[in-house]
């Protein structure tokens, strides 16, 4: 990278970046951890220009709207970490900060940069999808909402259009959901998963599961949801026949491949068992 | 393209270099400050680790127009005087916290800034600062005794 340096452009109110996007065609950068990984690898072609949105603070912050925990897409994983708010309203997204990169990677990276980079081993989208999070996104053209189940129809593709940015990621309030977040790396800092889960519940008054939502990463071409798996579960309370029903259901659910990471009969026997585990553990098995 | 501007250890400078020239190099070959490492330059190392605005970041995935209007420190800007180290500094003499050296400079960073905000003597909590910054030589632990005596003994590293 340091033959094809490009220029960067780094505005500080959002209309000003809005301009530049529209006027094209330009690559964003946030925090960095990823494009600048990918510049120095060669796996990306220099862009010409870049727009640099670390200014923009209006993409920054955490705040409860309404009941929902809405999170700007500048947001780092240092920020989420010592957040009051996230710590008190959805935990299980401190807890997935906590198992990316390291210290220096949290610092930098961001929630929003790990939405758009997508991923499928990205660390937190398993967490967006598990609380049916609403990406917000915005350019010349106005504003407009994605379910986080929509935003990534295919191996790293979004539905956001070249002339816009994501401004934000809310999650909706869900009283009484529980979520459980599980990350396998090689080691516990500073590994890309091999496999990433996060299950998203709302036990009704006899226990039984409603609304549940299980959400993988690096176990197909995008982070995805388990329908089978989901609605193996739905309704039910969480058994020991019932996690061994899931795993079959899990398995149908998942297309994950051998690669320099893990293989695909690791993936799908750690997945079917990182499952089994939350089940026992609710269910005190 | 107007230069970056921003402050290196206390001192204003001027790089007029483009926007996304990595801090890294900005460090050491336009201002000659080598003390800071190039390892994996992907970020999984730490050995390029410095401090912008007191927060611990690899400079290899950092470019030089996010760091305008900064405070960027480097290792040398750990000691406070000429000819005198920090108590960080001395501690990692103190246990032979280093051998080989390259992932010291990073090190140091690191744990200048888990003192900085605090960080004491928990050998977990140490290992988490440092889970960034990989050392091949020393098996870790005279470099988390040396962090553990630099926060037993009071000051923060400066």
């Amino acid at each position: 990278m340091r033959d094809a340096e490009p220029e960067a452009i780094s505005p500080t109110r959002l209309a000003e970046a809005y301009a530049w996007l529209a006027e094209g065609p330009i690559r964003p950068i946030a925090g960095g951890t990823d494009l600048m990984v990918a510049l120095a690898a060669e796996t990306l072609e220099p862009p010409e220009r870049v727009l640099d949105l670390w200014r923009l603070d209006e993409l920054r912050g955490i705040s409860e709207d309404g009941g929902d925990l809405v999170v700007g897409a500048l947001t780092t994983w240092t920020e989420l970490r010592r957040s009051a708010v996230v710590l008190a309203r959805l935990p299980v997204l401190a807890e997935a900060a906590a198992t990316i990169g390291a210290v220096q990677i949290q610092n930098r990276g961001t929630l929003g940069g790990n939405v758009v980079n997508a991923s499928p081993a990205g660390d937190a989208l398993p967490v967006l999808l598990a609380t049916d999070a609403i990406l917000e996104l915005g350019g010349l053209r106005g504003e407009r909402t994605v379910a986080a189940a929509d935003f990534w129809p295919a191996y790293r593709r979004t539905a956001l259009a070249p002339d816009e940015l994501l401004l934000r990621v809310r999650f909706p309030s869900a009283p009484g959901r529980e979520v459980r977040y599980r990350k396998v790396g090689t080691r516990r800092a500073q590994a890309i998963s091999k496999v990433v889960m996060a299950v998203g519940w709302r036990p009704d008054a006899e226990g039984r599961w409603r609304d549940v939502r299980v959400a993988v990463g690096s176990m197909g071409p995008t982070p995805m949801r388990a329908p089978r798996a989901e609605a193996t579960l739905e309704g039910q309370l969480p058994t020991e026949i019932l996690a061994d029903r899931v795993a079959g259901a899990l398995s149908e659910d998942l297309s994950p491949i051998d690669d320099v990471r893990s293989t695909a009969a690791y993936r799908r026997a750690v997945s079917a068992r990182i499952l089994m585990r939350i089940l026992r553990e609710e269910g005190g098995w | 393209m107007s230069a970056h501007r921003f402050r290196v250890n206390g001192e204003p400078v001027s790089i007029d270099r483009p926007g996304m020239r990595r801090l890294l190099d900005v460090l050491r070959d336009d201002l000659g400050l080598t003390g800071t490492k190039e390892g994996c330059g992907e970020g999984e190392c730490g050995a390029c680790t410095v401090l912008v605005d007191g927060v611990p970041v690899v400079a290899c995935l950092v470019p030089v127009c996010q760091v305008v209007g900064a405070d960027v420190r480097t290792v040398e800007g750990l000691a406070p005087a000429p000819g005198v180290l920090s108590t960080l500094q001395q501690a990692f003499l103190k246990t032979g916290g280093a051998q080989c050296g390259i992932c010291t400079p990073g090190m140091l960073m690191a744990a200048d800034a888990y003192l900085a905000d605090g960080g004491g003597t928990d050998e977990d909590a140490i290992r988490e600062a440092i889970a960034g910054n990989l050392c091949r030589c020393t098996g870790y632990t005279r470099i988390i005794e040396a962090i553990a005596l630099a926060a037993e003994r009071g000051e923060a590293a400066r």
